[in-house]
């Protein structure tokens, strides 16, 4: 800690002693670094994931929630019952709620911000988890049915999404810069470009929490965020963007390494309706050209999971089928004398993160090895969303896809690698509406292996979560099964 | 006459830049765009003179490489400037006072007027980045520059007595312009040229930092500071080389500039 | 003298407009929008038009032009796209560093250059004078965000001395604001004072050999009194021409710096616009800029024309 946070938490400490009698608490508040500053600070309203880390479960709230290692538990509601035919949810919500402008949270706020989510003109980045909802209806202020068009398995899994968050009527027309929800901590400031504070909320329904106010700094350069760090300007990074330093890190007894998983496959995604990468030899060719562990080594340091196919390998329904696209240079070579390849570059667009700016550069190399040519762009986000992701104007890229179980995007022939497969499509209806774990299981595995066998895309690794934080704070996530920096257990050890 | 330490120290490490440049086209010790991840980081050794980077590419291979990617486009960008900037500001001169001479001398001012990086990195938003771009987003600023120092220089000789009369004789001004008036400013602005040259590589080093120059794999100086930077504390001579460069090549630039300057104006060499 | 101020404040306004057009232009043409952005890789499209609707990115580009130029003229610079607050409140609020930080590295750069300069001037030809200029010259040279790095790293994150960047806002006192613009505007003044210094000495020279200072020294004058008294005041006019250059550069020029230093000003926030395609931010900041500069321009030639009337024919 700086002294100028102690002497911060020391004013809030004095002014508590007054009402509460506390003791002089040394550090009752935090600074979480963060590498993107969120746009606004609506989840229901964007996507960036910048919003949910910052609001998810600190600010706002959902009927069920996401916890640390990835269930799913009760939070605004806390009991449900299931109709027989999996159709109708009943959510028992808590009482004695309410928003932190002080109005009361009932059936009807629930009603309210599902029905704005899933409306014509919702602005919901994942409006896709309120499709199946026909209808909601209020039974009393204190208990909420919900009617599916169909029973969903993993309903109460998408109610649990920073997307599906309770929002109040009164409030959201400032949501954008003012957020008010019913959560632990209370906004309190955003300065745009810098930081947003939040503190903690006073008459929060549930178990209050240990810190008394915590601030979330934006700092996009990757070495600023290590001499931040490392100055102690911020106590924790929980998504720290290199991993090259590290073992600097973990050196130094001030502070942890935290190292967790992510729900983000790193691919090597392929268009695959361009040109010769429309043949499947050509996609197995580049597939067997590329070395995976050399990736996670030059790129990341280490840090990643060689994945075979779309599905996140902490999953208890992953297969691992790496063998599937084993570092193969000869038969690469020999497929691509098969396939004709005719020596002309293909375009390799590269986001931002380091993953794919520098996997892309190995990527390359490893391809220009067994022959195959290709041409680097470096694009910001912006070019990359017009340009690959909506025109589809490029032949190789590479993302992390960070969205939790979303193999179902091998399933949309219009999704930017346009895969079109009928069979994968019919497969994946099935999945959607299979409620039974074994068959679910099975199936799983049946996508998995198809996606891997067509060689979609080239599947390279799964994206850890490498955090670093003082070594004294407790109960930061380890994992990321959403994004989010849930603060709410969150404490510093004395 | 004798040559200022300046001239000599500033010619010496430009040609020293140059001829790696120049070398590299040939021979590097290693080719640079081959990694080899199980080399990486390597400390300097008789194998890798200046050891290796993340990628296990050669250091030294890079820096040499990364000379001719910096020399190359503050050259095109010279020249786009003085390309289109000297015919504009001898066309503005041989026109004093014209409303074409305005509108040169208020589009300069226009151009001076906009912030150069923001419309360099606004550029390559639009066309993507590369090179061209950052040589195009240069050179646009350069063509003030060489406008102005063209049309200042040139006013002056067109009221020298030698001039007046061809201009009395009937003679062109546009032949004037070639034949009488470029050949008496070509010291100055090869000068202006050599300084237009060092800010070019310095604007080619951000442009590259904030990742809108040269793309991978050409190695350019500014990308590999900023792709060295967060393993500064790993292995510091990554981010250090490279700022070395671009720091004794402007220098050298600079020096070069500043003794070509006195060596070709003695009348401002004595007043120093 | 009123036709010359008539047919230059025509110009003035004519180079707004121009420029106007031109930023329009080039921020029109940029791919890219920021309802996609916003909305991510899930979105489907029907939610990203309606948000483009409810940013109000439909219509023509002459009617948006309109919008936005008429807007201005009143005042009114639009809304953040991203941000959803008034493009005027962010500039304002990223003024309060923007502003500081350029000028207290132009203070730092000034306090280093007068002197140097001045030293060097009146020791010209001695070893001093060599070494000063010689270290102008590698302070000219010198990439300030590579500056900026070795800074970080000696200072903040070795000694400890400053933190490695940010701002903790101004409520914080001004001490806590000024040490943590100390670093960047070090990064930022060094090259600027190197520049400095070396006009400031040729600029004394220059004065040192007119004749005025020629019979001061004649009239028993030592070379020590004739710089401080006669040629020092002479000189400061290139010298503050060159402060002027170098603050309006300093204002919208750190956006490296900003960036090693995660500083909230000026020059990342257009940066920042660009990468999310907040473009009414990245128009208006621009426009806000050139705006600066030309009128700036405009009143340092009246003032001259004021001054020298023959400037009114010549220019």
């Amino acid at each position: 800690m700086n002294i100028k946070s102690n002497l911060a938490s020391l004013t809030i400490g004095l002014a508590a002693i007054g009402s509460a009698g506390m003791g002089l608490a040394s550090s009752m508040s935090i600074t979480v670094g963060m590498q993107l500053e969120p746009p606004n600070l609506d989840p229901t309203g964007g996507a960036a994931a910048a919003i949910d880390e910052v609001v998810y479960a600190n600010i706002f709230e959902g009927l069920t929630r996401f916890t640390a290692d990835g269930s799913i538990r009760s939070a605004l509601a806390h009991s449900w019952d299931i109709s027989d035919d999996g159709t109708v949810y009943t959510f028992h919500l808590q009482s004695s709620v309410s928003f932190h402008d002080g109005t009361a949270f009932d059936a009807d706020d629930v009603k309210f911000s599902l029905d704005r989510a899933r409306g014509e003109d919702s602005t919901n980045a994942q409006k896709a988890l309120f499709q199946g909802i026909a209808d909601i209806e209020v039974v009393d202020p204190h208990t909420v049915k919900i009617m599916l068009s169909g029973p969903d398995g993993n309903f109460l899994t998408k109610m649990a999404w920073g997307d599906a968050v309770i929002v109040a009527p009164e409030s959201i027309d400032s949501i954008k810069t003012n957020p008010v929800g019913t959560g632990p901590f209370v906004f309190s400031e955003w300065v745009q470009g810098d930081r947003v504070e939040i503190e903690r909320n006073p008459n929060y329904w549930g178990d209050p929490v240990h810190l008394d106010s915590a601030t979330f700094k934006f700092i996009s350069d990757p070495t600023a965020a290590f001499s931040a760090v490392m100055a102690g300007d911020v106590d924790a990074f929980p998504n720290f963007p290199s991993t090259e330093t590290l073992s600097q890190f973990e050196a130094d007894p001030r502070f942890a390494v935290i190292v967790g998983s992510t729900e983000g496959e790193t691919i090597l995604s392929t268009n695959n309706k361009s040109g010769i990468l429309s043949d499947v030899r050509m996609r197995k060719a580049i597939a067997h050209a590329i070395n995976r562990q050399d990736i996670i080594d030059g790129a990341m340091f280490g840090y990643g999971t060689p994945i075979g196919t779309h599905f996140a390998p902490h999953n208890p329904d992953y297969l691992d089928l790496t063998g599937k696209s084993e570092h193969d240079p000869d038969l690469s070579r020999q497929l691509l004398e098969e396939v004709g390849y005719d020596g002309s570059a293909l375009r390799l667009m590269l986001p931002p993160p380091a993953y794919a700016r520098r996997g892309g550069e190995i990527i390359a190399d490893q391809l220009r090895s067994v022959g195959v040519a290709s041409e680097i762009s470096n694009l910001e986000w912006s070019q990359w969303l017009e340009q690959v992701f909506r025109n589809k104007d490029y032949d190789l890229t590479i993302v992390s896809h960070t969205e939790p179980n979303d193999i179902n995007i091998y399933a949309r022939p219009e999704y930017y690698f346009q895969y079109d497969n009928p069979e994968f499509q019919a497969l994946m209806g099935t999945y959607g509406v299979t409620t039974d774990a074994g068959d679910r299981r099975a199936l799983a595995h049946e996508l998995q292996t198809m996606i891997a066998e067509d060689y979609v895309n080239g599947f390279l690794f799964q994206l850890a979560k490498t955090g670093v934080a003082n070594a004294k704070i407790r109960n930061l996530w380890p994992n990321s099964p959403t994004q989010a920096n849930d603060l709410t257990e969150v404490s510093w050890a004395d | 006459m004798k040559l200022s330490p300046s001239l000599v120290v500033g010619a010496a490490l430009s040609a020293f830049y140059l001829i790696a440049a120049l070398v590299s086209f040939a021979w590097t010790p290693y080719p640079v765009e081959e990694l080899n991840i199980a080399d990486k980081l390597r400390p300097p050794s008789a194998t890798y003179w200046l050891g290796t980077d993340h990628f296990g590419r050669d250091v030294f291979s890079m820096l040499m490489v990364g000379a001719r990617t910096s020399i190359g486009v503050a050259v095109m960008a010279v020249g786009i400037g003085m390309g289109i900037g000297v015919p504009l500001g001898l066309a503005a001169a041989a026109n004093r006072n014209s409303l074409f001479d305005e509108f040169i001398m208020r589009g300069n001012d226009l151009v001076f007027a906009f912030p150069s990086l923001v419309i360099a990195i606004l550029i390559t938003a639009v066309f993507g980045p590369s090179a061209i771009n950052a040589i195009l987003a240069i050179g646009i600023f350069n063509i003030p520059v060489f406008a102005r120092v063209t049309r200042g220089a040139a006013l002056s000789l067109w009221t020298l007595d030698y001039i007046f009369s061809a201009r009395v004789a009937g003679k062109r001004a546009f032949l004037i312009s070639v034949e009488h008036i470029l050949p008496n400013i070509a010291n100055l602005l090869v000068v202006q040229g050599t300084i237009q040259f060092s800010l070019g590589i310095l604007m080619e080093a951000g442009l590259s930092y904030v990742g809108l120059g040269t793309q991978p794999p050409t190695p350019s100086w500014g990308r590999m500071l900023a792709e060295a930077q967060t393993m500064i504390y790993l292995a510091p001579r990554l981010a250090l080389l490279p700022g070395l460069a671009i720091l004794t090549m402007v220098l050298g630039l600079n020096l070069l500039g500043d003794g070509l300057r006195d060596h070709f104006d003695p009348q401002i060499r004595r007043a120093r | 003298m009123f036709r010359y101020l008539a047919l230059r404040f025509a110009s003035l306004c004519l180079s707004l407009l121009v420029a106007s057009i031109v930023i329009f232009a080039i921020v029109e043409i940029i791919p890219g929008d920021p309802a996609s952005y916003m909305l991510g890789l899930n979105a489907a499209p029907d939610t990203v038009a309606a948000l483009k609707e409810e940013l109000g990115l439909t219509g023509s580009a002459l009617s948006r032009y309109v919008d936005w130029t008429t807007g201005m003229l009143v005042g009114d610079f639009g809304t953040s796209y991203t941000y959803r607050v008034p493009v005027s409140e962010l500039v304002v609020a990223r003024l309060f560093i923007s502003l500081p930080l350029a000028i207290y590295a132009l203070i730092l750069s000034t306090a280093i250059a007068f002197p140097v300069g001045l030293i060097a001037a009146a020791r010209r030809g001695t070893a001093t004078d060599f070494g000063i200029m010689g270290a102008t010259q590698l302070g000219i040279a010198l990439p300030n965000f590579w500056f900026a790095m070795l800074l970080v790293v000696v200072f903040a994150v070795g000694l400890r001395w400053f933190s490695a960047g940010g701002f903790p806002g101004w409520d914080e006192g001004i001490a806590a604001g000024l040490k943590s613009l100390t670093l960047p505007a070090i990064a930022l003044a060094l090259p600027q004072a190197s520049i400095l210094a070396r006009v400031m000495r040729s600029a004394l020279l220059e004065t040192l050999s007119m004749d005025y200072v020629r019979t001061a020294r004649a009239k028993g004058l030592s070379r020590r009194q004739a710089v401080v008294g006669h040629a020092l005041r002479n000189a400061l006019i290139p010298v503050l021409t060159i402060i002027g250059l170098q603050f309006s550069f300093l204002l919208a020029g750190a956006i490296i710096i900003e960036n090693v230093f995660f500083l909230p000003g000026l020059g990342r926030l257009i940066f920042q616009g660009i990468t999310q395609r907040d473009l009414v931010v990245v128009e208006s900041v621009v426009m806000l800029l050139v705006f600066a500069v030309v009128t700036v321009n405009f009143l340092v030639d009246i003032a001259y024309a004021a001054v020298d009337p023959r400037l009114r024919i010549r220019s």
